[in-house]
């Protein structure tokens, strides 16, 4: 609706990295869910767009997510979606999954496993650093 | 110095809508540009002209209306996160306007930093 692109907004063909740093539990918060808003409004505007996730915020990708019983809407088939977004470049904090006792196979969209250190180099070469 | 403001959390319960007002002054008073602040998450209540703290306390809402009427800031609330918290057009402080999530974006691209203040 009144959340797509407005005219006169442009990028003036300048291509940044926006990296979208997702910290935050699926549910409890609506940080995650309004922060996949953004991210999909990103990929309006031809950008270098990729997504971290660390902390809690692993857990937004895990499968066979349940929501019925607090009544909220399970929005991760939403992550699965980027892809057609041509957003594919999702990234996850090795030591977050660990201390939570999550593997790669947990998760429920192709994505590339980084140590912390790794994570904090790609970090710093970002243009836009935008954190839920 | 162009800088784009990010503010997700509402007022008083939180600190970052205090943190965001200091810098965007403080950078405004140096002489950089403050090209946008944008309201997100909880943080599109601090633009509601209803808000009345006790008289001794600083008015949050009403600082950024002057920060708007004396430098033009534009400070922008995001349409999806407004209404889905009752805020419309008419409860808007002066200074504030509602517009999309696009408008965010763009800050990120234009302005030379975007700075986060949430929790």
């Amino acid at each position: 609706m009144s959340d797509s692109v407005q005219p006169g907004e442009e990028s003036s063909g300048v291509i940044k990295k926006f990296m979208f740093v997702n910290r935050k539990a699926p549910y409890g918060t609506i940080y995650a869910l309004e922060g996949l808003e953004v991210v999909l409004i990103s990929a309006a505007f031809d950008q270098d767009v990729s997504l971290a996730f660390v902390d809690d915020g692993v857990y937004q990708l895990v499968k066979g997510q349940q929501t019925k019983g607090i009544e909220a809407k399970n929005f991760s088939p939403a992550y699965r979606a980027l892809e057609g977004y041509d957003i594919e470049k999702l990234y996850v904090e090795r030591e977050a999954l660990e201390r939570r006792g999550l593997a790669e196979e947990d998760l429920l969209v192709d994505i590339q496993v980084l140590s912390s250190g790794e994570l904090a180099e790609l970090m710093a070469s970002q243009d836009v650093v935008i954190s839920f | 110095m162009k800088f784009g403001i990010l503010v997700n959390e509402g007022p008083y319960t939180h600190e970052a809508s205090d943190s965001a007002y200091l810098f965007t002054r403080a950078a405004l008073e140096k002489g950089h540009e403050i090209y946008r602040v944008f309201f997100y998450h909880d943080g599109v209540n601090n633009a509601t002209k209803y808000t009345e703290p006790p008289q001794d306390d600083r008015h949050i809402v009403n600082r950024w209306s002057k920060l708007a009427a004396e430098h033009g800031v534009d400070l922008v609330v995001c349409v999806a996160a407004a209404l889905r918290r009752g805020i419309k057009d008419d409860l808007l402080a002066p200074g504030f306007r509602i517009s999309g999530l696009g408008q965010l974006v763009e800050a990120g691209i234009q302005g030379d930093r975007l700075v986060v203040f949430g929790d």
